[in-house]
Formats: C-alpha cells, structure tokens, sequence
C-alpha cells in the first residue's frame, strides 16, 4: 500500500469514528428535547446523560484528529477547503462551540433550563447538516480555480439537488443511528419504558435512511457520473450495507439480540461509507486534488505514520478501559454506579 | 469607512480566538497539578480537607475544560480557513506535533471522562488519584506540542525553502528548534503559576471576607506553595527566553526594548513614550539590565532596530506588553514570597489585609501576564507570520467576508464568557462549602 493510500485509509477510518460517535451525540441531544417537550422527558433522559456524560469531549477529538491529520497528510487541503469554505467552516465551528459548551453547561450546572437543551438539541441537527458539504464540495462543480484563485459558488451549492439529498442522509442518519444506539443502551439498562419509546423512534428513522441513501445514489448519477460509476463498481459493498441495514431493522423488531443489531448498524454504515470513499479516490477534490499531488513528503508522511501507530498503543487500552467503565458495566448502565 | 483588508480583520479574529482560548487553555494545562496534589495530600494525610479542595476545584476546572474544548476546536479549524497558505506550509514542516498534539488531547478526554464519574468507585483510593495523572500529563503534553509549533513560527529550521518548493524536511528537527526549550517550560511553568495564583486569590477572597475555616487556610497554603516554586521558575527561564531572543529573534527583543542602536552595555527602558522621530521620554532607565537581560554580561553588545529595514520592524506597541508581563512576575515572585516569609516565622495572620489583597489581585493580574506574553510574542513577530520564510501578508485567505466572521465570533465569545460567569456562580451557589463538608461527614 503506498503512503498516500494508507494515509488517507487512516484518516477516513477516524471520520467513520466521528460519524458513529457523533451520530450518537447529536441525535441523543434532539431526543432530549424532543422528549422533553412531549412530556417523556423524565423517561428517557436518565439513559440519555448516563451514557453521554462521560464521552462528549471524546467525540470531539475524533473530529479535531481527523481534520488535523487531513492537513498533516494532504497539506494543499489547507489551500483548497481552507481559503473557499470561510463562511460555512465559521459557521459549523460556532455550532460546534455553542453546543459543546452548552452541554457541559447545562450539564455540570445546577439548574436545567429548557432552552440550554434546545440549543443542545437544535445544533445537534444543523452541525452534521453544516459538515456534509464538505463532502458535498468534494465533489466538485462547486468549487473552481481561476487564474490560481480558488472560490465557491454558493448559489450552486444552495440550489442543487444533489447538495440537499447529501444534507437530508445526514441528518436522517443522526436520528437512525442515534435512536438504534440508544435502544441497545436502554434495554441494557433494563429500563423498559425507555426501550419502548426509543425502540419505536429506531423504526420509524429506518425507512427515511434508506430512501434518503436511494436519494444520494440517484443524485450522485447526475452531479458526478465518474464517481457513481466508481461506487458501481464496487457495488458488492453496497449490497451488503443494504442487508446489514435490513438484518439490524429485524432484529429491533424482534426485540432480539440488541448488541448485534447495533453491530448490524454500523456495519451497515462501515460499508456505505468506505464504498463512497473508495470509489471517491484518487481524488480529494475533484477534479483539482487527488491524494498523489496532494500528499507531503516522505519524511513528514513516515513521521506522521509512526506517530499514529505509537499512538494507538496509548488509545486502544484507554478507550477500552473507558468502554468497560461507562458503556459494558451493567452496574454503571444500570445506574447502580 | 475603513476599506477591508483580509490580513487586517484576520489577524483580529486569530488573536481574538487565541487569546480566548489561553485563558482556558492556560488553566486546563496548570489546574491538574493543583488537584492531583490536593488529592494526593488528602489520601497522605488521611485529611479530608483535601479531598474536598480537590472535589471543588475540579468542579470549577470542568466548566474550563469545556469551553478550552470548544476554543481549541475553533482555532484549529480557524487557521485553516483564515491562513490557507501557512497552514499549508505548516502541514509540510510542522504538522508533526499538530499530530501528536491531538493524542494528548484524546488520552487527556478519556481519562478525564473517567475521573469525573469514578469518585467512590474504586476500593483503593489511589486508584481514583492515578486516574489523574493522565489528566495532567495529557494538559502538560498539548501545552507542550502546540508550544513548539509557535517556537517553529518564530525560529523555523529543518527544512529548505528555495522558490516556493520545500525540501529536505525534517520533522523532528522542526520541532526542537532553538525556540522549543525556553518557550515550552515558560509556557508551563507559567500555567502552573497562573492556576496556583487563580485559586490562591479565590482563598484569599473567603478568608478576606471572614470565613475562617481552616478549609480556606489549607487551600491558601497549599496554592501559595505551588506559586512561589513557579514564580521563581517562570522569572528565571523568562530571563532565558530574553537570552533566546537576543540571538535568534533580536528585532523583537529590540522592539520591546525600544533599543533603537546597536551598542555595549545597554540600558533597559521600562514604560516611557514614544515620539514619531522614535525619541523616548519619561522612561525610566536602568543602566546595563538590557544587556544583562540579553546575554548576561553587564558590557555585552545588543542589537539594535537599526540593523533591520523599517518594514520588516514589529509594532513598537510590544514595549508595554512587555513591560506588563515582567512588572507583574516580579510582583507575584514578591507577594508569594512575602507569604512564605510570614507562614514560617509564625506571624501570619489571617487578618492581615494589605497581603491578602495582594493575593487576591495575583489571581486576575497572572492571567493578564499570560495575555500580555501572548500578545508580546505573537506582535514581535510581525511582519512574519513564519519568521524570515512567509510573511503574514502573504498567508492570509482572499475571501471577502471575514470581517464578518469577525463579528460573530466576538458575539460568541461574549455570550461564552457571561455564561461562564453565571454557571459557575450556579454551581457554587447550589452546593455552598458547608454542604460538601457535611457530605464527606466533618462537621
Ligand atoms: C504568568 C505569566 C508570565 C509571567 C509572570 C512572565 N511571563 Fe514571560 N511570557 C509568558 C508568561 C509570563 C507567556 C504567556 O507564557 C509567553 C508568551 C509567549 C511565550 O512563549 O510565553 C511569554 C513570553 C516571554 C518572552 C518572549 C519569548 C518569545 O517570544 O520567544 C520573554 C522574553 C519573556 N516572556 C520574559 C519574561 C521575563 C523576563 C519575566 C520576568 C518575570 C516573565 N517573562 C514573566
Ligand atoms: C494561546 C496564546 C496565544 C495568543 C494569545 C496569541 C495571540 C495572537 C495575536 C494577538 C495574533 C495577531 C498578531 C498580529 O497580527 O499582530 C496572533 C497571530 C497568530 N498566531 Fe498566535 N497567539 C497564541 C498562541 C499561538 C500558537 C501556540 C500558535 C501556533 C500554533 C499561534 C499561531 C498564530 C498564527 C498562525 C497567527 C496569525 C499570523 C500572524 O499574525 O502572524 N498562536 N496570535
Ligand atoms: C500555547 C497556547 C496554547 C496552549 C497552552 C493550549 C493548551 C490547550 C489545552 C490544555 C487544552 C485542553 C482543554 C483544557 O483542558 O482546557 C486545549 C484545547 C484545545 N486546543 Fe489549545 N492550546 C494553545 C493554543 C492552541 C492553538 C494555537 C491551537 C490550534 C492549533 C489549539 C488547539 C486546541 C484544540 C483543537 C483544543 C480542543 C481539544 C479537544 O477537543 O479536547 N490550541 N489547548
């Protein structure tokens, strides 16, 4: 495998890693609120905090791991995404800002207020939505280069079809993956009325993501007939995200073996995922940047790769110990610790 | 109307978001050190005093750590956007401790994930003491990290630039450039005294006020122990860093110094005024300091602003900076002494008003230091943004709407820094000292 190829597998494996965790995040903060103002709050937050007391900041690193190895490895992303996605990158950070901070706030703080958790819940759905069109850019006709000056053309961007289906998977996906999460934490909390109600926003998010991803499919034919023909080529990966897909929405139904059926979930996204990317390489921008012209040199990419190895020896054993802690102790999930 | 310039309006916003988040990066880097030897204390002694010093101030540090969090993140993403062009150059050559700095950052969440909601779980309590130990060394790791990726902006080595076209990098090199030592251990050892000197001044307050309890006396003593160690740290290896000026980056020394001439045993000028022919007035001058401060010698040779064209001068505003930052290390150095002096002869009492109010302002003048450093720092390196390879000019984003940005960020800023404000007065508000001692069991 050649450095480019490893890198860039690294850095999507960590974003694949923000999407889970973060999904999970963002789509627990729009059911508090939603519960909240439908008068199941009480019921559901306990399984809610319990879990994401101890992970928010975890998360974030995830996604400050990935855009800070993306500019390690490809440093003309800087130049590219940098200099064009002013507004929307500000945008997404001051998101990304209101809603950390007013978790903790609303959290660590005495008094609960119902709007600390409306932001909470509100941001959750507006910073995927705001971090899709980074990918939605990627693939190009939006952004262009004229005489060595890079810009974006916001109207394309706002007006195409392709660019709303990409923020409507997005956001449908939070709720899907969050919900099948939580369902899976709730049974194991043994807190049955939580269950049934998360179990039933599970189901009824499942048919939205679907169609959503047959959106995408469809819109990606017209805006990027290269790349669509790439994902048809590795349309095996596809299929097999359409039956994990199919295998985890049976499996909430019987109301069996809920573990698996989150395994089920992200495999089902795993395979989506790393079939777009693949089939998105060799470009990073289309068609400016691909990771061969993109990439930095030797000594900086081994320095990064060695880093990134040593440093997973540190992460592996923390993150489980973190794991057996919060998400695998039945005492904890119980709320017997 | 002013006519937009991007370099200008994103030069505000960096410093603005930067100097935001030192607040909160400065405590989150120095505050582990306080609870870990609280903690530690506690267990020794079998004192649960401590425990519950430990408890509350780690109460305070979390409300930081979350907005250092969200801070961190919007820098990180904002150099991208506002320096397109350095941070391509910086993926390049420096973007190896950019790297590694994110592992501390991940190891310091995980284990502080832990330690917040493991309290009574452990048999053993050392176990939940260990847990902080990766807390601190992860806050000391970022702190150290991103410290050299400033030193590397300010004495860039290990690579060749020749027409654009970067060679022969070498990351490791990049990192421990000549900047690296003295920058790094100011950089903490003035954390670690900011965050001392930031709960020493909350002590003081209570005991000011009246409360007496020997809770407040343990918690004054034992952040007042941490202060005098690191104010004498952070005034010698501040006097190093002049040191490091003086031979790698001499225009920003001469710049704080208003040292204009090349010459032997030059004077050092504190505060002063400025005329347009560069003339001073009202300073006062100490004969020799300047070159003592520079190389150590009371006849050694300094060199002057002369030596270099006007345009590439920093702003000559970086003398007042300057001079706050040293006029406030002496003061702290002074008062945590004097404190000493009075706990070990036996004659401190806690009605001695004229000291308490000194330690009470240390608090808030040490984070103004930490300001004024950053801003002398950052200030005396312009007009480079990599110093001698890029200019500042050069590395700014074309877009049109950063002064825009600029606006809503300050909003946020604002809007962070009142909500910290009022959720700390919540939480201290809603569990009173009285309550945490009851809840440990002393009286
Ligand atoms: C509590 C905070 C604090 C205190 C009391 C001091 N400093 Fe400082 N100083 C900093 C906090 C700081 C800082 C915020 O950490 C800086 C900004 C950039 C850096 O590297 O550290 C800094 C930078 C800085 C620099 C510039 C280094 C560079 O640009 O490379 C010099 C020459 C000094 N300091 C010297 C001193 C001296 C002689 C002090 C005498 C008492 C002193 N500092 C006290
Ligand atoms: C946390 C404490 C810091 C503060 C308060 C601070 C403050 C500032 C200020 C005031 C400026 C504007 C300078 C001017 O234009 O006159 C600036 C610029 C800048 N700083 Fe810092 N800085 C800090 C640390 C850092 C670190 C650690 C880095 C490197 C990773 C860094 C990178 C930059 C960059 C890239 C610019 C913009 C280019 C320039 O103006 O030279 N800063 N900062
Ligand atoms: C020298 C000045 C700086 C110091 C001492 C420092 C230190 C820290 C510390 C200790 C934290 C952890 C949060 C906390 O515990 O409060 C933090 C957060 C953060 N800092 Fe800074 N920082 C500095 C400047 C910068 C700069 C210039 C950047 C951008 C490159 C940056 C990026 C970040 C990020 C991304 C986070 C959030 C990490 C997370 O998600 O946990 N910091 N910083």
């Amino acid at each position: 495998m050649s450095y480019e190829l490893l890198g860039i597998t690294v850095l999507w494996t960590f974003l694949y890693g923000y999407v889970i965790v973060a999904s999970i995040d963002f789509g627990a903060g729009f059911f508090n609120y939603y519960t909240s103002i439908t008068g199941k709050g009480p019921i559901v937050h306990k399984v809610i905090d319990r879990y994401l007391s101890p992970v928010w900041e975890v998360t974030n690193v995830f996604l400050i791991f990935f855009y800070v190895g993306l500019i390690g490895f490809f440093p003309s992303i800087a130049y590219y995404y940098g200099t064009t996605l002013l507004i929307p990158g500000s945008i997404a950070t001051i998101l990304i800002a209101i809603r950390g901070s007013y978790y903790a706030f609303h959290h660590y703080g005495p008094k609960k207020a119902r709007w600390t958790q409306f932001l909470y819940g509100a941001t959750g759905l507006l910073i995927p939505a705001s971090l899709s069109t980074v990918l939605t850019v990627s693939e190009g006709k939006y952004i262009f280069v004229n005489n060595g000056n890079v810009s974006l053309d916001y109207r394309e961007l706002f007006t195409s079809f392709y660019s709303w289906t990409v923020i409507i998977l997005a956001i449908v996906s939070v709720l899907y993956i969050s919900a099948c999460f939580l369902t899976y934490y709730a049974h194991k909390a043994g807190d049955m009325e939580a269950f049934h109600i998360l179990r039933k926003y599970a189901l009824s998010w499942s048919l939205p993501t679907i169609l959503a991803s047959f959106l995408v499919f469809l819109s990606i034919s017209h805006h990027n007939w290269e790349h669509f023909s790439g994902m048809l080529d590795l349309s095996w990966m596809f299929i097999l995200s359409s039956l994990f897909f199919l295998g985890a929405v049976f499996l909430i139904l019987k109301k069996q073996r809920l573990g698996l059926s989150f395994i089920f979930v992200m495999l089902q996204y795993a395979f989506a995922f790393y079939g777009y990317g693949a089939a998105h390489l060799p470009y990073l921008l289309y068609p400016y940047l691909s990771i061969y012209d993109g990439f930095t040199n030797e000594a900086m990419a081994i320095a990064l790769i060695i880093t990134f190895v040593a440093g997973l020896l540190l992460l592996i054993p923390s993150l489980y110990l973190l794991m057996r802690l919060f998400v695998f102790s039945n005492q904890y999930v119980q709320g017997k610790k | 109307m002013v006519e937009y310039d991007p370099v200008l309006y994103s030069r505000i916003l960096t410093g603005t978001t930067l100097g935001f988040h030192t607040i909160f990066a400065t405590l989150g880097a120095g505050i582990p050190l306080l609870i870990a030897l609280a903690e530690w204390i506690g267990i020794k002694r079998n004192d649960l005093h401590y425990h519950v010093l430990a408890r509350r101030w780690t109460k305070g540090y979390i409300i930081s750590v979350a907005v250092g969090v969200v801070t961190g993140t919007a820098i990180s993403l904002q150099l991208s956007l506002l320096w397109p062009n350095f941070m391509e150059a910086a993926g390049h050559t420096i973007a190896l401790p950019l790297f590694l700095e994110t592992f501390a950052f991940f190891f310091e969440a995980i284990f502080l994930g832990i330690y917040l909601y493991t309290w009574n779980r452990f048999k053993s309590k050392y176990a939940h003491f260990l847990l902080l130990l990766p807390v601190f060394i992860g806050g000391g790791a970022s702190a150290f990290f991103i410290s050299t990726v400033n030193a590397f902006m300010n004495s860039p080595i290990g690579f060749n630039y020749e027409n654009g076209i970067l060679t022969n990098v070498n990351p490791i090199m990049a990192m421990f450039n000549p900047a690296t030592p003295t920058k790094v251990t100011h950089v903490m050892a003035s954390s670690y005294l900011t965050a001392a000197f930031i709960f020493a001044s909350i002590a003081a307050f209570s005991i000011y006020r009246g409360r007496n309890h020997v809770y407040h006396k343990k918690a004054l003593k034992l952040s007042m122990t941490v202060a005098l160690a690191f104010a004498i740290s952070t005034a010698l290896i501040g006097d190093l860093s002049g040191k490091f000026l003086a031979q790698y980056q001499p225009e920003k020394l001469a710049a704080a110094e208003w040292h204009f001439e090349t010459e032997k045993g030059a004077t050092l000028i504190f505060a002063g005024s400025l005329d347009e022919n560069n003339k001073i007035s009202q300073a006062i001058e100490i004969p020799y300091a300047l070159s003592i401060l520079a190389h150590g010698i009371p006849g050694a040779e300094v060199i002057g602003l002369e030596e270099f064209p006007e345009e590439d001068w920093p702003p000559l505003i970086v003398h007042y900076y300057f001079d706050w930052m040293v006029t406030i290390g002496m003061f702290l150095a002074l008062v945590s002494f004097v404190y000493f002096c009075m706990q070990y002869r036996g004659k401190w009492n806690e009605c001695n008003k004229p000291l308490l109010s000194a330690i009470i302002a240390g608090g808030p003048l040490a984070m103004l230091a930490i300001e004024a450093g950053w801003f002398m720092a950052e200030q005396g390196r312009q007009p480079w943004i990599i110093r001698g390879v890029m200019r500042t000019a050069e590395a700014a984003t074309t877009s049109n709407h950063v002064d825009t940005m600029l606006i809503l960020f300050i909003l946020l800023y604002v809007i962070l820094a009142i909500s910290i404000v009022i959720v700390l007065k919540r939480v201290f508000k809603a569990s009173p000292l009285e309550k945490d001692l009851k809840k440990q069991g002393i009286e």
